[in-house]
């Protein structure tokens, strides 16, 4: 990593971007729409029915439902919890062989070639955000016919999770520099922030103080989850206080 | 089967008449013991049938699921290293003490260690899904120039695993040498040239007896840090987590007793039976079971300490991911399997233990079998009630095993009997040179 700045310093080329995400739990209205996205983008398996009876779907992203109130006066509030890429994740120094870890860009990254499925990083991930491969993956037809070829099948045995897509972070740099500029706010987008048909969602660099993600930091709705915990997520959720 | 001599025999008796009697047992092989060695095969046999069906179906084949990613793997790991300290506590503690009544007692428990170690070793590999890559846990030089992580307790588990295994192979081996010269000059063909090369040219010199005192000495204290060391770095696999209750600092000392506690339950245990079995009254004694049950009754007290101190803390805290932990552990399902281990680790042998007119060899191997049916329930509760229900409420599941989980488990029973059954007659139980006048004398 030292050596990768040093070359860019050399360069003088762009900032390592340090991706972040801020969800506006007001304007999220639970329809599900990053859940579905994600599945087909990410080459998601389905369970199959007595599978997910067990408890072993998998869901890059899922919509937690709080409940405030007695029926009939209940009030429904969504929270998205995806991977909340953690910069201080509990998962990544539990994994004996280095399968996870944190890149430059502060995502957390899963090695599924190295995984060798202790899963002690799930049991240590206090949003319970990552998925085991129980079996190989299986798409009943005709979801085979629209894998993504973008994005690697996981093989039985290992564990996997949230990229914040970053086969699309990578499209968007690949892209910027075939047209000879610099990335730009808004270039990589994850599908679940493309689909959220209420704009609920921003992804971006946090470390530039124009982009849109880091000015919805700073309006002071911002938080994180669990963050007494002190895992200082990149996942930031916006509430309006009560 | 060749005659036993039935004269009366009492460790005080002529060293040659244990040898001889000792020796004697050894030999041929009754209808029971065969039946024995043929049933503890064939669980065994099923056992590997279900390692193979899940290494070839998928890991999905187990009961486990999210969030509880750990189930009867780890449960059985846990308590299968625990029970090896039976060894290295009997034996290394009494043996720097000078505690005569060992004798008799050192190579069964020594024996218990190694079994135990290789059964509870095979776990990791049982439990990750890619077992075949289990190597990549070791730092092995490779052209990638890839290594382990050394942050993860998995690999100072490994690390300490291995120390363990090798120290006690060697702790175990060590006294063997003397009895396997004795051997090989009391057989013949192959057997004899086996057990020569076995015993490293021992010829019983003064050199070679000092040699074998210092080095037994010397091993006895390196197996004792080692085995503190093992459970505590078995315990840092909860504890270094950032789970409710296993983050906690109770937890290293917490196992350690727990190990011992369930070490010397197994070590009566094996004794009732080899007692029982093998017709070994005149040197298993009452004395020695009423010895190792006042250290099971101690440690029944400090296991009964820590549990409350733990459970107290927790309890009073009051924080919520902790409490509801506690919550489910001490009612419903989770509860009564509470309840249990509280009656089989404290209540029964505090009962059966300490008052004294109740002691006697069967209601010692009583409260033994209740402790390890307890401490086996301790470590399922420490596994999975914290992993089904993690910090954010959406995710909170069960666990319930499969087949599969339920055929390996008894199948590492079966595995400790079969081991147990073949080396009782391939080696002498009770350590023979012990009992030679001049060697005491020495």
């Amino acid at each position: 990593m030292a050596e990768q700045t040093t070359q860019q310093a050399e360069q003088g080329a762009e900032r390592t971007p340090q991706w972040a995400m801020a969800i506006d739990l007001d304007r999220c209205t639970g329809c599900e729409a990053c859940v579905v996205a994600c599945a087909s983008e990410n080459n998601v398996p389905t369970a199959g029915e007595d599978q997910a009876a067990m408890g072993r779907t998998k869901h890059w992203i899922r919509i937690d439902r709080y409940y405030e109130g007695e029926f009939p006066d209940i009030k429904v509030k969504y929270r998205p919890v995806m991977c909340q890429q953690c910069d201080e994740a509990p998962c990544e120094p539990v994994c004996p062989v280095n399968a996870t870890y944190q890149n430059a860009e502060g995502l957390n990254v899963q090695i599924y070639n190295r995984c060798i499925g202790t899963r002690y990083c799930a049991n240590n991930c206090p949003y319970t955000v990552r998925f085991f491969n129980w079996f190989a993956p299986e798409w009943a037809a005709p979801l085979n016919l629209q894998l993504n070829p973008d994005v690697s099948i996981r093989p039985a045995g290992v564990m996997e999770k949230c990229t914040f897509c970053a086969h699309k972070i990578k499209r968007a740099k690949l892209d910027a520099d075939a047209e000879g500029r610099e990335l730009a706010d808004g270039d990589a987008q994850p599908a679940c922030v493309q689909s959220c048909p209420a704009e609920a969602m921003v992804f971006g660099d946090m470390s530039d103080a124009d982009s849109k993600v880091a000015k919805q930091l700073g309006s002071g709705r911002s938080g994180q989850l669990l963050e007494s915990l002190g895992t200082k997520p990149r996942v930031f959720y916006l509430e309006k206080a009560d | 089967m060749d005659a036993i001599p039935t004269t009366a025999l009492t460790p005080d008796s002529g060293h040659a008449s244990v040898r001889a009697d000792l020796l004697g047992r050894m030999r041929g092989a009754s209808g029971p013991y065969l039946a024995g060695v043929a049933v503890c095969g064939m669980i065994v046999a099923w056992a590997l049938f279900a390692w193979g069906y899940q290494i070839v179906n998928g890991f999905g084949s187990t009961g486990v699921r999210r969030p509880v990613y750990w189930g009867f793997y780890i449960v059985n790991f846990v308590f299968w290293i625990g029970i090896s300290h039976a060894g290295t506590l009997i034996s290394a503690i009494l043996r720097l003490t000078g505690a005569e009544w060992r004798k008799p007692v050192t190579r069964a428990a020594e024996a218990i260690t190694v079994f135990c170690l290789m059964i509870g070793g095979l776990f990791p590999l049982i439990h990750i899904s890619r077992p075949w890559f289990f190597y990549w846990m070791l730092p092995y030089p490779n052209e990638r120039l890839l290594w382990p992580n050394f942050r993860s307790p998995l690999f100072w588990d490994l690390t300490a695993i291995l120390t363990y295994l090798s120290g006690s192979v060697i702790y175990l081996y060590l006294p063997l040498i003397p009895d396997l010269a004795e051997l090989a000059n009391h057989s013949k063909g192959a057997k004899r040239r086996i057990y020569r090369a076995l015993s490293l040219g021992w010829t019983g010199s003064d050199r070679q007896w000092q040699a074998l005192e210092r080095s037994m000495k010397l091993m006895a204290v390196v197996i004792l840090a080692i085995a503190v060391s093992v459970h505590s770095v078995v315990a840092y696999d909860f504890s270094m987590s950032v789970m409710p209750t296993w983050h906690n600092t109770i937890f290293a000392p917490y196992f350690v007793v727990g190990a011992i506690f369930s070490g010397i339950a197994a070590l009566v245990l094996v004794m009732a039976a080899l007692r029982k079995m093998m017709g070994l009254e005149r040197y298993l004694r009452e004395v020695h079971f009423v010895n190792l049950s006042k250290l099971l009754l101690l440690m029944s007290l400090i296991w009964g300490y820590f549990t409350f101190s733990e459970h107290l803390t927790t309890w009073y805290g009051n924080l919520p991911s902790e409490i509801r932990v506690f919550q489910i552990r001490e009612h419903g399902l989770f509860g009564m399997l509470f309840w249990t281990m509280v009656a089989c680790n404290f209540v029964i042998p505090f009962v059966l233990l300490g008052i004294s007119k109740l002691r006697s060899i069967p209601t010692i191997a009583v409260s033994s079998a209740a402790v390890l049916v307890g401490m086996w329930l301790e470590r399922f509760l420490i596994v999975v009630p914290t992993l089904s229900t993690p910090p954010l409420a959406a995710a909170w599941g069960s666990y319930a095993p499969s087949w599969i989980e339920l055929s390996i488990t008894a199948g590492t029973f079966a595995a400790m009997v079969l081991l147990y059954l073949l080396f009782v007659k391939a080696f002498p139980i009770i350590a023979i040179w012990e009992y030679d006048d001049g060697v005491r004398a020495r």
